[in-house]
């Protein structure tokens, strides 16, 4: 159980983190998701006791991480890719960190086989690609088998294969009890992966929420009308409420109105209709339209464009 | 330390040119290196023979469900995570760098090769120097400028040994593990504190003895039972350990390696040419406080300087430094995000 109550952090004027207050709870994968720059790693960094809060607490089990008696038992972070001595070899990266919660070699062993790094296992680590690296990482966190587990961005830079292996992998921590605490900035990889997302912008919480609900909610947001007389239907929609987009390929996104609704506006009119399609909006655009007012850095284009539910 | 290095060079122009001293100086150089490097590939064969074999895609082409993650299999001891854990860490991971070698081996190079080259040099070149040259002349600081020099190398590991771990990242992981930051700053000074203080001292006694060896008659050698020799041996390894903790408090101050390195060079070269530049009289009295001036006093065993601490009142104006620069360096370590 990770509790953050009001939690802040302040980088000289800049506000990186905001009164910050949610629970993660054991035996399920909790997302944390934000747009760059949002305070994603901040937070992780707080949770760990790496960064001081400027306001607020965090705990893990009721404590804070500093005044944990086993902190590598009791809870594992994989903060940044390749935060390890380029020089060191895997299992003396590994065993140094062992050492300082009196955890078995054996235990080294263990999770280089577990994170598939066996047979490199005495090679300088700095020869590692990303997707080794990141194994590294994960295996650290591993180590002292805790039961609350932190991973920022952990499929960054990985190949299908090993995105594939980390979502199982947190899947399968998550089933035997573990509290997973996993950020991304990519809803599409925690629809796949958490059961409960805590999304948040410019340092702020927006809210959390269970996948399924997100989903749920997001569903039929629209209706697609193509017709040859876009205008007068158009018209005749927003006097019933509606609320039209005209799109760039001519279409017609109609919102406050389901497609039921908009058959009859039509038929009523004599409007001809070249489509009538109720439209999801997907989990991306979701959390695009969440985290609008507060995204921090954004490309030139933010305009999503719709596409049809699965 | 510039002027104890100008003292040797004209011990050796006194006793004239390159002979074959120097010869035998730089092949003992040679052999020395070839031996270390010849121990270190050893030792990594052997390293490299208990690796295992199994396939790096074993547990990564899973295409099941779920991974199950193989439990610790025993419950979370009682008590706390103890200071003699973070030591046992700190001792691998200095253990575990290259660079851990590299400087050890330099240290021991530069301690024994340049101390040879000095005596052999000196010895060669005895009796065809006038007598009177004879007479200020110190065996015991002659021998021991290799270990004097090897300071940069002990320094070096001094700083790579605690900046490294913020250049890497590594940081995050020692904090995570121990949150206790005084205590794996304390287990880290004491590891490489210990290190330093027996490494330095068996550099610095064999290169006394390997030096006086060469020192045959006629010229004069000093034993450990000279006045002021075994002073000199035991103080030139304080004297190095103690700049290696220097060293190793910069680096905790300024976390960047260049910075840290640069800092520890600055006070050993470029402090005394700065002070130099000052009025004689405030310079002679700033002078004594500067660390070459410390460890040029403790090596020398004929004759005093005015300008200078004694001995043991220099090492502990140094001690003073250490104890100085990493209190604050401790305190930034605490208060500074990691
Ligand atoms: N050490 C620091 N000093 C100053 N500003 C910082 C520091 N760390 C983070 N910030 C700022 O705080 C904000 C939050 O950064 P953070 O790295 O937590 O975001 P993030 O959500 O992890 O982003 P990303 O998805 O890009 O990883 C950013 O504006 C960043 O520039
Ligand atoms: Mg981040």
């Amino acid at each position: 159980m990770i509790e953050a109550r009001g939690l802040t952090k302040h980088y000289g004027a800049k506000v990186a983190v905001d009164g910050l207050s949610f629970d993660v709870r054991p035996g399920v994968v909790t997302g944390f998701l934000g747009p760059n720059g949002s305070g994603k790693s901040t937070t992780m960094r707080m949770i760990m006791g790496l960064d001081a809060p400027t306001r607020g607490t965090v705990t893990v089990n009721g404590r804070r991480v500093g005044d944990l008696r086993w902190p590598l038992r009791e809870v594992g972070a994989l903060l940044e890719a390749r935060a390890f001595h380029p020089g060191r070899t895997a299992r003396a990266h590994l065993t140094m960190l062992a050492q300082t919660n009196r955890l078995p070699t054996r235990r080294v062993d263990d999770l280089l086989e577990l994170v598939g790094l066996s047979a490199v296992a005495d090679q300088r680590a700095g020869k590692f690609s990303l997707g080794m690296g990141q194994r590294l990482g994960i295996a650290a966190a591993l180590l002292g088998d805790p039961g609350a587990l932190l991973f920022d961005e952990p499929v960054n830079g990985l190949d299908p294969d090993g995105i594939r292996w980390v979502r199982h992998l947190l899947r399968g921590l998550a089933a035997e009890g573990r509290t997973i605490f996993v950020s991304s900035h990519l809803m599409s990889e925690m629809s796949l992966t958490a059961d409960e997302v805590v999304i948040i912008g410019r340092g702020r919480l927006i809210e959390q929420v269970a996948i399924g609900d997100l989903l749920a909610r997001s569903a039929h947001q629209f209706v697609r009308v193509r017709s040859p007389q876009a205008g007068a239907l158009s018209d005749a929609l927003e006097r019933e409420g509606a609320a039209i987009v005209l799109e760039d390929d001519g279409s017609l996104s109609v919102r406050g109105l389901d497609a039921t609704a908009v058959g009859e506006v039509a038929a009523t009119l004599g409007a001809t209709l070249h489509e009538l399609s109720p439209q999801s909006a997907s989990l991306e655009e979701a959390f695009m339209e969440l985290t609008d007012s507060s995204v921090d850095y954004r490309g030139a284009t933010t305009s999503p464009t719709p596409t049809e539910a699965p | 330390m510039t002027e104890l290095l100008a003292a040797a060079r004209a011990t050796l122009v006194r006793h004239g040119g390159a002979g074959h001293g120097l010869r035998f100086g730089l092949l003992l150089v040679v052999v020395l290196v070839v031996a270390a490097v010849v121990l270190i590939q050893r030792q990594r064969r052997k390293d490299r023979t208990t690796m295992e074999v199994a396939s790096p895609t074993a547990a990564s082409g899973d295409g099941g469900p779920t991974v199950a993650v193989v439990g610790l299999g025993e419950p979370i001891p009682s008590g706390h995570y103890h200071f003699k854990d973070l030591l046992r860490s700190e001792w691998t991971k200095l253990r575990t760098v290259r660079s851990t070698a590299w400087t050890l081996l330099i240290t021991v190079v530069l301690g024994l090769g340049i101390s040879a080259v000095a005596t052999a040099e000196t010895r060669s070149h005895w009796a065809s120097t006038p007598a009177f040259q004879h007479v200020g002349f110190d065996p015991t600081a002659t021998s021991l400028i290799g270990i004097f020099v090897a300071q940069f190398a002990v320094g070096a590991l001094g700083v790579l040994a605690m900046s490294s771990e913020y250049s890497t990242g590594t940081i995050r992981a020692t904090f995570s593990a121990a949150p206790s930051r005084l205590r794996v700053l304390a287990a880290k000074l004491l590891v490489f504190g210990v290190l330093a203080v027996v490494f330095a001292e068996a550099v610095s006694f064999a290169s006394f003895f390997l030096g006086q060896a060469l020192l045959t008659s006629p010229a004069t050698h000093a034993t450990l039972s000279s006045p002021g020799a075994l002073r000199a041996v035991v103080g030139a390894g304080l004297f190095v350990a103690a700049l290696g903790l220097l060293a190793m408090g910069l680096a905790t101050m300024m976390r960047f390696t260049a910075a840290a390195l640069s800092a520890f060079v600055g006070i050993l070269l470029i402090a005394p040419l700065i002070v130099q530049a000052l009025p004689t009289s405030l310079s002679q009295d700033i002078r004594r406080f500067l660390p070459d001036r410390i460890g040029a006093t403790i090596l020398t065993t004929t004759g005093s300087n005015p300008f200078a601490f004694s001995p043991w009142v220099g090492l502990g104006v140094l001690a003073l430094y250490v104890v100085g620069v990493n209190v604050v360096g401790a305190v930034l370590l605490v208060r500074r995000d990691a």
